[in-house]
């Protein structure tokens, strides 16, 4: 029996009703009035989330920008003071270690916000192939993180709105936070960094202002809706970037982990590719079904907005096409889906 | 809206909270409130085709939330003479009204005398207090 972690915002949500799961070791709230009114509050309006179970690491030191190009899989000299990048950690397979984003802070310092799954795993990765003038911290339990996310969230907070990928220190409520201009929703909004001791402060704060307190099912629901891969379900240490699509976050000129697979996965071209699909038949796809035509669901639910099955998986490259229709064994029943292209759902203009 | 919880007296159910409710030869089937606010709120029925031999204590159908799927276990043996096309097409009516509109499947019952293993409400509701 292992004792699951709690955030600082555990009492929140408890008081507000929340069905608590275990999630990576945490327990976490999946939902509180329902996936599907939170889904839409955020697509519609404003949600809020506690994601304060995802790792913070600070990587400091005058080594740390050759360490970051030689373990993540974008161009770190890429991202400016101020700025933020969405890369991967990669292992010498060119597998998927974590997924995560990094901030620079100064020149020599960065911030690594990772998946709490992968704390430990990428914490150790990183110390074994980081030397002198390196300096890395798991910061995870000094900090909260708060995802407030939809198209209403920059007015809700009284926030100016930013440039995706950027950061700024700033204030809500007259609290100091690290507004991040990311997500994992497809929506605009930021991510919340705030010292755990103002957690809850900020918290009641946001949800004065009217953003819906949401949990892990509509943030999984929202983010595979526009096709955003969750690390353990589409993306792994056995997958790698090129196949899962995530080819964007390669800069395949610079010298990183597996890079050389990659170049030649590129290359030749993958055998398999992460495809996103929506079912033509009844139905809801899940993780682990097959998919009759080879591969199997890697993500799969059913879209709020869509209001359809939906999911992503592997399939053989040749079956890649949009407009392909694929047979998800659905518990012994063959169920027709088509490949879509990515994302699945888009704001309409 | 969803439903407020209730058990009605006039129903008898299983351990796996589903509900029937009979009349003369025949017994329409559901789930309970328990069951749908247990799921959330349904996205999916997956219905037995009209016709289908169903067995008691095995499953007939599934209904799906957006993170769960569950078997629909017979309360009663029988033939599916009819499935509520309102709950294929809206699956939601089920949170709205578990025991009315929410119905899920009537069948013609092959052995009436397993009505006798049955729950009362009040059996049953003490079931869920202990859930």
């Amino acid at each position: 029996m292992q004792t699951l972690l709690r955030t600082p915002l555990y009492e929140r949500h408890v008081a507000l009703g929340a069905r608590m799961v275990p999630f990576a070791g945490w327990e976490m709230p999946v939902q509180y009035e329902g996936v599907i009114p939170e889904h839409r509050a955020v697509r519609e309006d404003c949600g809020v989330f506690d994601v304060s179970h995802m790792g913070r690491f600070e990587y400091e030191g005058p080594k740390v920008p050759a360490a970051l190009q030689a373990l993540l899989s974008n161009d770190i000299d890429k991202v400016e003071e101020g700025g933020a990048q969405y890369t991967l950690l990669t292992n010498d397979r060119g597998g998927i270690i974590d997924d995560l984003i990094v901030y620079r802070v100064e020149s020599g310092r960065f911030i690594l916000i990772v998946n709490a799954s992968n704390r430990e795993p990428d914490f150790e990765w990183i110390m074994s192939r980081s030397g002198a003038g390196t300096d890395l911290r798991d910061k995870s339990d000094e900090f909260a993180l708060l995802a407030v996310q939809g198209p209403r969230s920059l007015e809700r907070l009284g926030l100016e709105d930013g440039t995706p990928f950027t950061w700024a220190m700033g204030e809500v409520a007259g609290i100091e936070v690290m507004v991040n201009r990311t997500g994992y929703t497809g929506e605009k909004g930021v991510e919340l960094m705030v010292m755990t001791e103002d957690a809850v402060a900020l918290w009641d704060a946001v949800v004065d202002r009217g953003a819906t307190p949401c949990g892990l099912g509509a943030r999984d629901t929202l983010r595979l809706e526009v096709c955003y891969p969750l690390h353990g379900n589409d993306i792994g240490p056995d997958t790698d970037a090129i196949s899962a699509g995530l080819g964007w976050v390669c800069a395949l000129d610079t010298e990183f982990s597996g890079v050389e697979e990659l170049r030649r996965i590129k290359a030749d071209g993958p055998a398999e590719k992460l495809v996103a699909f929506v079912m033509q038949d009844a139905g809801i796809p899940r993780q682990g079904m097959a998919i009759a035509e080879g591969g199997e669901v890697t993500s799969g639910s059913h879209s709020p907005m869509l209001d359809r099955g939906i999911g992503m998986g592997y399939v053989p490259a040749t079956l890649a096409a949009p407009g392909t229709t694929l047979t998800i064994d659905v518990r012994g029943r063959p169920r027709r889906a088509e490949v879509v292209k990515k994302p699945i759902y888009k704001k309409e203009a | 809206m969803p439903a407020g919880e209730s058990y009605p007296d006039d129903l008898r159910y299983n351990n796996e909270h589903d509900w029937a409710r009979i009349e003369g030869d025949e017994a329409t089937l559901g789930i309970t409130w328990f069951a749908q606010d247990s799921l959330g709120e349904l996205v999916h029925f997956e219905p037995p085709e009209d016709g289908t031999e169903v067995t008691k204590g095995a499953s007939y159908g599934e209904v799906e939330s957006v993170k769960a799927v569950s078997d629909l276990i017979s309360p009663l043996s029988g033939t599916v003479l009819e499935v509520n096309p309102k709950v294929v097409a809206e699956p939601e009516t089920v949170n709205e009204d578990p025991y009315g509109e929410g119905w899920l499947a009537r069948i013609r019952l092959g052995d009436a005398s397993e009505v006798d293993d049955l729950l009362d409400a009040a059996a049953y509701k003490a079931f869920v207090d202990e859930q």
